[in-house]
């Protein structure tokens, strides 16, 4: 039993040392060779060759999520809906309730979606 | 240092040697990472060479990055116009270390057809260090194929150790180039002193 974690353990090593390995063997390679040459203009914000303009560090709101969550409303909607169909007349009574449900929770995001007045294009 | 006879014999033998130097220029020459950076006609050529019927990825070169910070070669395709050219500058400046420049066709080299213009830069080796340099116009595919076999060659030349080590190993030499300003009748500097004149015009006009 311990054995078979062993070569878990094992596999963890070899997986996280096949990733930093380059990276110290890189740094190392750098501290011994290359020497480092910050400036002004290889430290600016990269802005298709642009100067950029005001404060890199700006905040963007999340409010995008919204749309996120109504598309996954329609896409997997969509998607369970259409084998439902097909197989509606061969379906047994439990397995009908549990897909009612399933609609029933996206019908009741569409719903939150609808009286938070995301739908309304103004 | 292996005796470059020596190391020829032992390959007879079935004995490969190498050096640090060779390997690290081996792995540099064979994944060199352009920028995804056209400006005019010759980049519709760079497009095709980068394809399917020219195969720029068998020499490692396929990956066009759409960062400088990951790329090690700008490939200066076309006309540099005076309003481009710090923009073109600056982001040879964002590139890290090691870094190389193609100057791609007549436009690049010289201003081309357009060197006339009162709005075209007469060859962009005036702010920044050119490695390779192709004529054309544009030049074809082969030709671009050409200069990554040249800049290859290039790059296997280096040295690791030395004064004449190349620029990124050498701590004097400077890793940033100055960006040209708009001025009143044209940019400032109109060149950049480290570069320009190269070598050889220098040499022309000095006798």
């Amino acid at each position: 039993m311990s054995g078979s974690y062993l070569t878990i353990l094992l596999l963890l090593v070899c997986a996280v040392g096949f990733g930093v390995g380059p990276l110290v063997l890189a740094w190392i390679w750098a501290k011994a060779y290359s020497p480092e040459k910050p400036g002004p203009y290889k430290n600016a914000t990269y802005e298709c060759g642009l100067e950029s303009k005001g404060v890199v560090w700006v905040q963007f709101k999340a409010e995008y999520y919204l749309y996120g969550i109504v598309f996954l409303i329609f896409d997997v909607e969509a998607i369970f809906l259409l084998p439902f169909a097909v197989a509606f007349t061969g379906l047994t009574a439990g397995a009908c309730v549990a897909m009612l449900v399933f609609l029933f929770l996206l019908v009741e995001g569409l719903v939150w979606a609808s009286r938070k007045g995301v739908l309304l294009s103004t | 240092m292996i005796d470059e006879q020596l190391k020829i014999e032992l390959s007879r033998q079935g004995i490969f040697t190498t050096t640090l130097e060779e390997l690290y220029n081996w792995g540099r020459k064979n994944s060199v990472w352009p920028l995804t950076f056209g400006l005019a006609c010759c980049a519709i050529e760079m497009i095709a060479t980068t394809m399917a019927r020219y195969d720029l990825a068998r020499f490692g070169a396929e990956v066009f990055r759409p960062s400088p910070r990951q790329a090690d070669l700008m490939i200066v395709s076309g006309t540099v116009t005076k309003k481009m050219a710090p923009q073109v500058v600056r982001l040879y400046n964002q590139m890290p270390e090691p870094k190389y420049v193609i100057a791609m066709g007549a436009c690049a080299i010289s201003g081309g057809p357009f060197k006339q213009g009162y709005n075209v830069l007469k060859g962009i080796d005036r702010y920044v260090p050119v490695d390779v340099h192709i004529p054309g116009c544009p030049p074809r595919p082969e030709a671009l194929i050409h200069a990554f076999m040249t800049l290859q060659k290039k790059i296997d030349g280096q040295h690791l150790s030395g004064a004449d080590r190349p620029r990124h190993l050498n701590e004097a030499l400077p890793s940033e180039f100055v960006v040209p300003e708009y001025g009143a009748h044209d940019l400032e500097p109109r060149s950049n002193d480290l570069v320009w004149p190269l070598p050889m015009s220098k040499a022309v006009t000095q006798g």
